[in-house]
């Protein structure tokens, strides 16, 4: 969606460089997941202390944006759109900082894995799942800076996905700890770090819906499809 | 008379927002607009409008100049009579019956629909004099009733701890904030039903400014106002409809908490965030 430009050309400025810093902050939060996934396949305990330190440049962009937000408002009193884009810039900061959280949880739990316990097929089920949440995130950051409804609508739908694979994990780590109880703790740990790639992709689903009010100044009128069935799973024990 | 608002908008152009019922019953029209073109000469100043002013609340009208906004005002109380070759069509029915007739008694109207205007203008007399002389026309009062009708056009005007230790002092000695004010009591002293203030703050300090709006906001619980404004934020603050009008149409009109939030022309959107020519 084209808009035209404010008569007034540094307002532009103002909610451009808002939207460049919620793209540098997306940025860094998408390199903060894949390095904490890195870290957690390949034990590499200094990539996690680097993640949980680089936390910090994160919540630094989301003070950023805060401010910029307003002081935006209060020169500019925005109205209509241009008030909803700062609201959905903060919004988006939010779900931002939190995937930034989650990440740093996963990097954290690295150096409480130990063990010679790999279990790969869990570990490709982790990967995987943390390719669509890279990919949902990356998406719905290009509908935040394109004011793309329909890419945001992509992401928004597609999140049942990543739900699918965290159930088929959660699963299979209940077997695992069943058939040895030696492997709960590792097994625990991966589990947590599943749920935490699972709740990036509930963010990215609130970015798309935050996108979707900015450009429709409504929210959207479907019911968010819900895939998560972990909390209704039981696994029954066998002798 | 109560009409709901979409039967008299079912069939007009101007998109229309659905308020809740209960809302939009509770709600009584005191002046509704329809069809009403108005001319300077041969120019026509206004485009087939059609717009409602509902009883004891605020309508703010906004937009570029000349876009017919002042005109409009203009016509609700049929100032633009005193000019020759002005002329409006349509109907303005004040309480359900047409201002526009030829019949309709001017100094009536006038005293039942009060208007301020952009510039204070206080009569060159005395404070007191300046209320008094509205209330006189109208009626016939003696001095204790008099001095009662002054002292509650100040305070309802939120002057009267100004001014009544002065109240023989000139009108125009007063400050331009306060000068407005005493327009609006000499406005409010008649006891109209309806008052029309015409950008009542472009020439007001912020604080004035604020006073004025505390006013608007204490004065609706007993008038029906129509603001004309400059100050998107004014309209944003102390109205509870808002009409954008361009080139001398009504482009659209709704609560102003939709105008200002999400409105549906594209045109409106432009014009509140700033991005008009």
């Amino acid at each position: 969606m084209t808009m035209m430009e404010h008569t007034i050309k540094a307002f532009d400025a103002d909610l451009q460089d808002l939207v460049r810093v919620v793209a540098e902050m997306g940025g860094l939060a998408e390199k903060q997941i894949g390095d904490a996934f890195q870290a957690l396949d390949k034990h590499d305990i200094a990539l996690a202390e680097r993640v949980v330190a680089d936390d910090a440049k994160i919540d630094a962009l989301q003070r950023e944006i805060e401010e910029k937000a307003i002081l935006t408002i209060a020169r500019r009193q925005p109205m209509a759109v241009d008030l909803r884009e700062i609201v959905g810039a903060l919004r988006v900061s939010n779900d931002l900082e939190r995937i930034g959280d989650l990440a740093k949880n996963i990097a954290k739990r690295v150096g409480a894995l130990e063990g010679d316990f790999r279990p790969q097929q869990v570990l490709r089920g982790v990967e995987h799942m943390t390719d669509l949440v890279l990919t949902q995130i990356k998406d719905v950051l290009d509908s935040f800076a394109r004011r793309d409804t329909a890419e945001a609508m992509a992401v928004w739908r597609s999140d049942e996905e990543v739900d699918a694979v965290n159930n088929s994990l959660f699963r299979e780590l209940l077997t695992y700890m069943m058939e040895d109880p030696r492997d709960i703790s590792y097994c625990i740990h991966l589990l947590f770090c599943a749920k935490n790639i699972e709740r990036m992709g509930d963010h990215a689903t609130n970015i798309a819906e935050t996108v979707y009010y900015m450009v429709e100044g409504h929210a959207i009128a479907e019911e968010r499809p819900k895939g998560d069935t972990t909390a209704v799973t039981n696994v029954p024990f066998r002798n | 008379m109560s009409t709901s608002m979409a039967a008299v908008h079912g069939s007009s152009p101007v998109p229309i927002v659905a308020h809740a019922a209960d809302a939009a019953a509770a709600m009584e029209e005191k002046v509704t607009v329809r069809g009403l073109n108005f001319y300077y000469g041969g120019n026509r100043a206004l485009k087939d409008i059609n717009v409602s002013l509902y009883a004891k609340r605020v309508t703010a009208f906004i937009g570029p100049s000349g876009c017919g906004k002042s005109t409009l005002l203009r016509v609700l109380n049929r100032v633009y009579d005193l000019y020759p070759h002005q002329r409006a069509e349509g109907e303005v029915m004040l309480d359900g019956e047409n201002i526009l007739m030829p019949a309709q008694d001017l100094n009536l109207l006038r005293a039942r629909v009060g208007m301020v205007f952009q510039k204070p203008t206080p009569f060159p007399m005395s404070i007191y004099e300046n209320i008094a002389f509205g209330v006189r026309l109208y009626e016939r009062a003696g001095k204790a009733d008099l001095d009662m009708r002054v002292e509650q056009a100040l305070r309802r005007a939120a002057l009267w701890d100004e001014v009544k230790d002065k109240l023989g002092a000139n009108g125009l000695s007063l400050s331009g904030g306060q000068q407005q004010r005493l327009c609006i009591a000499r406005t409010v002293a008649v006891k109209p039903e309806v008052i029309l203030l015409d950008e009542p703050c472009s020439a007001l300090d912020p604080i004035s400014t604020a006073k004025i709006e505390g006013l608007i906001d204490e004065l609706k619980d007993d008038y029906t106002i129509a603001i004309v404004t400059h100050n998107m934020q004014q309209a944003a603050r102390c109205s509870d409809f808002t009409a954008f009008m361009y080139l001398g149409e009504l482009v659209e009109y709704g609560t102003t908490s939709k105008m200002f939030t999400t409105p549906t022309d594209r045109r409106t959107q432009d014009y509140i965030t700033g991005r008009f020519g």
